[in-house]
């Protein structure tokens, strides 16, 4: 199976279409980190709203933590699409290029070409993420220096001091992996189905769209299936950024309001990320290679 | 162990559709064994389920006396392969193919194997070009290599001819006679073109509407005492009449406005030669006919 991996991720990196998405993520980061370079204090300003007014602010708020959040905040919607990209075309391709048949008359079995292929988009998308923590991250470090890192939740502000962030960003990215795995084991169970790769990752799109709409509308019919589905979990991320405090409501250094939200939404997208592979190797051991 | 092949009460249904119909034939060690039938007689699918692409609805299948369903890895890695249309990875190079197949086969590769296994097939000066430059008999080519890369024993070509020029169908016959002759290889080789099975094929299996109508060795059912011998002359009715009244008269076949055509012995051809330079005939070709084809069409309609 390593081989088989060895190949798969071979043929990925080969492939134009694949630099495409690490340069159009580059590309749209460096453009808001200019952007907020230059008008950065208005965007403070519209947060911050009437806030401004009741509370004094000391150090830089808009420091290279804040660029961050609000960078993936806006990323982290953005991405599965180039996830989908490749992951959905990871079978209908092979269909499409007629080179499946080829590859299934090989000495490897179903199972191993599933798995092996699912691995390669796994690290496609692993390494997608780390391109994105580079830029959003550490390049905003860089360009904006690093303070305390203030947020605006719905009806509380939740400030996090300068040497209790680094630490939340990398379990942050950590947890986006798992998530954006679904989004690549979801494009690539859906693959199996076509002979061209646009279905897939069009039929991906379509999925996360619809359940992200179920999961944010508040009606009681999808409260009911709301916590089964993957989409209410992968923003789950966003509690790493939500501190314990005190009884004298200071902080509360290294910890995280809501842990087991994370493990819980971790867990539940996992048991997916297992369901859609394993649905894969289900039906393409059955399947009669007819394209 | 002579039989390298034995498919037993094969049978293989897409819905209502019976593609393949209680489908039995041995290929033996040596054979190039010829699978012909029309398209949509179930040759594709027959050898997609030699190749495990298709599971059989019922029958048995052998490969090296061993069963194919529990010996699916064993025996693939000894089987090489081109099932239609040599598709490939159109944005690598033909070395990167080869090498990435040669891989999945098992063996270990090395520059000089995959070279070496370029140049058999003349494309080693374009080893470096992306496949999507090149022309169909050049990616044909590459699939052949792809076949071949592995030297395995049992070798499976399914329609290896489609949408090559004259140069490269007869490049590929000599491949396969090569393969037999010299290699000692067991060829399997599907196709329509009848006339290109004939040239190659010790053995012949004809299928159509997915059941076994014949299965012999060329010889067999080339049947040389039925030949049928075209003539071409610049006076047709002169010499249909002339033949007429000599002993070739019962052979004759009716009149055709283009050539006179008799079925005889095939030994006898020269003798017809002569018989037709003594009766002054001048004849312009003499040649007989792809008599598969017309037994192929008869039995198949």
């Amino acid at each position: 199976m390593y081989t088989l991996f060895k190949v798969e991720l071979f043929k990925i990196f080969k492939r134009q279409r694949t630099y495409l998405s690490f340069i159009g993520i580059g590309a749209f980061i460096i453009i808001i980190q200019l952007g907020l370079k230059v008008d950065g204090k208005e965007l403070i300003e519209f947060v911050l709203g009437d806030l401004s007014n009741s509370f004094q602010f000391n150090g830089k708020m808009l420091n290279g933590y804040f660029v961050c959040f609000v960078l993936l905040q806006s990323l982290l919607v953005h991405v599965p699409l180039l996830i989908a990209l490749i992951s959905g075309d990871l079978i209908s391709g092979e269909a499409n290029m007629g080179t499946l048949r080829l590859l299934l008359s090989k000495p490897i079995s179903r199972t191993e070409f599933v798995l092996a292929k699912f691995s390669a988009a796994t690290v496609y998308t692993l390494l997608l993420l780390v391109w994105v923590a580079f830029l959003s991250l550490f390049i905003s470090m860089f360009i904006f220096g690093t303070d305390d890192m203030f947020l605006l939740k719905n009806d509380y502000a939740v400030q996090i001091a300068e040497n209790d962030v680094f630490w939340r960003y990398i379990g942050a990215f950590f947890f986006a992996g798992i998530a954006m795995t679904t989004v690549a084991a979801l494009a690539f169970f859906l693959s199996q189905f076509s002979e061209n790769s646009l279905g897939p990752i069009v039929a991906t799109m379509l999925i996360i769209i619809i359940l992200t709409i179920f999961s944010t509308m508040s009606i009681p019919i999808f409260n009911r299936i709301k916590p089964f589905m993957f989409t209410t979990h992968m923003v789950a991320w966003k509690e790493f950024f939500d501190v314990k405090v005190d009884a004298e409501n200071i902080n509360i250094k290294g910890s995280i309001q809501h842990f087991e939200k994370i493990i819980h939404s971790a867990l539940i997208l996992l048991i997916h990320i297992v369901a859609f592979v394993s649905l894969t190797i289900f039906t393409i051991r059955k399947k009669d290679i007819l394209s | 162990m002579n039989e390298i092949i034995i498919v037993e009460k094969l049978y293989k249904t897409f819905g209502k559709i019976e593609a393949v119909n209680d489908l039995s034939f041995t290929v033996n060690k040596g054979d190039v064994y010829g699978f012909l039938g029309q398209n949509g007689a179930g040759k594709s699918t027959t050898i997609r389920m030699l190749l495990t692409l298709v599971a059989p609805t019922n029958g048995s299948i052998k490969i090296f006396g061993k069963s194919l369903i529990h010996n699916r890895k064993n025996i693939l890695s000894d089987i090489g392969a081109m099932i239609e249309r040599p598709d490939l990875y159109e944005y690598l190079s033909a070395y990167n193919n080869l090498k990435i197949f040669a891989q999945l086969s098992g063996i270990r590769v090395t520059e000089k194997i995959l070279l070496e296994q370029l140049e058999v097939v003349g494309l080693k000066n374009r080893a470096k070009d992306k496949v999507k430059t090149f022309s169909q008999g050049m990616k044909q080519r590459l699939g052949i290599a792809i076949a071949l890369v592995h030297n395995p024993s049992l070798i499976i070509l399914d329609e290896p001819t489609n949408g090559l020029d004259p140069q490269g169908i007869a490049d590929i016959r000599n491949l396969i006679i090569s393969l037999s002759r010299d290699l000692k290889k067991t060829v399997l080789i599907s196709s329509h073109l009848l006339n290109e099975i004939e040239q190659v094929a010790t053995r012949i299996l004809i299928i159509d509407k997915g059941k076994k109508i014949i299965e012999g060795t060329t010889k067999e059912l080339l049947n040389p005492e039925k030949t049928i011998v075209k003539i071409e002359t610049n006076d047709i009715k002169n010499a249909y009449q002339l033949l007429l009244n000599s002993a070739w008269q019962q052979h004759l076949q009716p009149l055709n406005a283009n050539y006179i055509s008799l079925v005889i012995n095939q030994n006898d051809i020269p003798m017809l030669n002569k018989k037709l330079v003594e009766l002054n005939i001048e004849v312009f070709s003499l040649q007989h006919r792809n008599n598969l084809e017309d037994y192929f069409l008869k039995i198949t309609n």
